[in-house]
């Protein structure tokens, strides 16, 4: 948070006399999804340069977690990003049980990957819901919303909640999946089919909104792997890289789907347009994968058996599972006691933050809106 | 490429700039000369079968009996689908050592971030300001000394407990 930037420069040069406009947008601002804030230098319509001022959400996650405990930091995870809380929640697993050597047994496995599919789906329609609403469009948002209700509904009848879920123990889950999910996750998979296709002739091919998407904020792969940009973001520049197929985690080896690109179908590879687009066809594959996984799951425990006090080894060790936001990294020290020396999570928002200000120079005032949806960027994840 | 040709290559390109290296820990990691820490990330970035592209991660560790601050690099190639770890250790009261923005562009908010929560001085960086905290927060939270303080311009920064 910060002040920098409020300067104002007078151009008197060519007789007009002209001013560079500093103009404040949020931290209320509702298409900012949380609370950010851009200084943005505008010459009338045209952005000069949009700073991007980003702390209004931090809650000093990281310090908490050497506070609580390996096990009690679980369900302060789920506020790191409270969109898509299930990643969270198997990132910081995940890194336990690496420092723990704790051995997830494979119905745990097949739990999470329900869990977490479900929740990309619902954090993808949130995404591509509210992309539209803050471009200007309002039916598809309700249609988007409708089926992420209904999702909702199948994680709190999983986990007792709708939003942070608190899902994921250190070695497996809380609780196996209720009776009678599998059917209820199906019967809510085939409709959902039909409704995607309804959404696509609705958005997808709108002569006014491959307008507002082609060709803005164009990013080239080389600017998205410098930035380091990951998941959606990346793969619609043209990277095909996703962390589930290609640093295998869980039980992703044993299920099949294709990895999304950009193609340029509105206009160029990296435009605001394909990273909608990534986000819709990734919808369908995480139903491919759910389907695979009822078909495959086996029986026996969800979670393996940890002690309650936990006291890792000595020693740090880093992992990445693919979020709804892409790559998330969970690195974590433990100097062998009951807590966490120190933790670190780098999330895709973060990094898709930071790559704005490059972007803005030359865009119009509008798109910075069409800009910040298209990265879905939530505003907790940037500052946890 | 394997942790221990990695950092063999590196040994061989650095010398006495690598001060120890680890291969048989989870990550792999080497300990490297803080000074010399951009000329090994340029050439890491470059060098021909290394590659690394991307930076994934940038993390600051306060580790105050020790008497140091450890940045810890984590580094990824999508060439060639490696990794690797470098750690750099400067003085707790002098943290100093050169910024990595001129070769990943990424660096530039995870050092924003490690200068803001850890006080670490990244030299040659553009922008180095607070990212997340006010900017006229004194102290910084991740050091293990921090002491929160009662109050920020007039707002109590503890509160009853509800609990009784």
């Amino acid at each position: 948070m910060s002040i920098a930037g409020f300067e104002v420069e007078v151009d008197r040069g060519g007789g007009l006399e002209t001013e560079e406009m500093t103009l404040n947008m949020g931290p209320q601002h509702p298409s900012t999804h949380g609370v950010l804030r851009f200084v943005v230098k505008a010459d009338g319509e045209v952005m000069r340069r949009a700073i991007p001022d980003v702390g209004y959400l931090h809650r000093s996650i990281e310090k908490i977690s050497e506070k609580v405990g390996w096990h009690g930091f679980m369900p302060y995870t789920d506020r790191v990003d409270y969109v898509a809380a299930m990643f969270c929640n198997q990132g910081w697993g995940m890194v336990t049980e690496k420092l723990a050597d704790i051995e997830v047994p494979k119905r745990g496995e097949y739990c999470r990957v329900i869990a977490a599919e479900l929740n990309r789906i619902s954090s993808h329609l949130l995404s591509i819901g509210t992309m539209i609403l803050d471009i200007g469009a309002i039916t598809p948002f309700f249609h988007a919303f409708r089926e992420r209700e209904k999702i909702n509904d199948l994680l709190e009848e999983l986990c007792g909640a709708r939003l942070t879920y608190n899902y994921m123990r250190i070695g497996g889950v809380a609780w196996d999946l209720p009776p009678g999910y599998e059917e209820s996750v199906l019967a809510f998979l085939s409709q959902l089919e039909p409704m995607l296709d309804e959404f696509n002739t609705l958005v997808s091919d709108n002569t006014l909104f491959r307008g507002r998407c082609a060709k803005v904020a164009t990013i080239s792969a080389e600017q998205a792997i410098s930035y380091n940009l990951v998941g959606p973001n990346l793969r619609a520049s043209g990277v095909r890289y996703d962390v589930r197929r290609d640093e295998p985690y869980s039980v992703y080896p044993e299920l099949e789907f294709d990895v999304p690109i950009g193609l340029g179908m509105a206009g160029e590879v990296g435009d605001s347009f394909d990273r909608y687009w990534v986000r819709f066809v990734e919808i369908k594959e995480s139903m491919k994968i759910l389907r695979q996984c009822f078909r495959q799951i086996p029986a026996g425990p969800v979670v393996a058996k940890v002690p309650r006090k936990l006291k890792p080894q000595e020693g740090d060790a880093q992992i990445r599972i693919e979020s709804a936001r892409g790559d998330m990294s969970w690195y974590a020290v433990s100097d062998g006691s009951e807590f966490p020396y120190r933790c670190k999570v780098r999330t895709g928002s973060f990094a898709a933050m930071s790559i704005i200000e490059e972007l803005s120079p030359g865009l119009m005032l509008a798109d910075l809106v069409t800009v910040i949806a298209s990265l879905d960027i939530v505003a907790p994840e940037v500052d946890r | 490429m394997d942790a221990a040709s990695i950092h063999s290559r590196l040994r061989e390109k650095f010398g006495d700039k690598i001060l120890s290296a680890e291969a048989s820990v989870k990550d792999p990691f080497l300990v490297v000369d803080a000074a010399a820490i951009r000329d090994i990330c340029a050439y890491l970035r470059d060098a021909e079968g290394l590659q690394f592209d991307v930076l994934t991660n940038q993390s600051g560790v306060d580790y105050r009996e020790q008497g140091y601050i450890e940045v810890v690099y984590h580094l990824y190639s999508y060439a060639h689908r490696h990794y690797a770890v470098l750690k750099a250790r400067v003085p707790r009261d002098a943290p100093v050592l050169p910024s990595v923005v001129t070769v990943w562009k990424a660096a530039n908010w995870l050092e924003r971030e490690i200068y803001d929560l850890l006080g670490v001085d990244f030299t040659g960086h553009p922008d180095l300001r607070r990212l997340l905290m006010p900017e006229d927060w004194v102290g910084y939270p991740l050091r293990k000394d921090f002491v929160e303080p009662e109050e920020y311009h007039g707002i109590s920064t503890s509160r009853e407990s509800l609990l009784r």
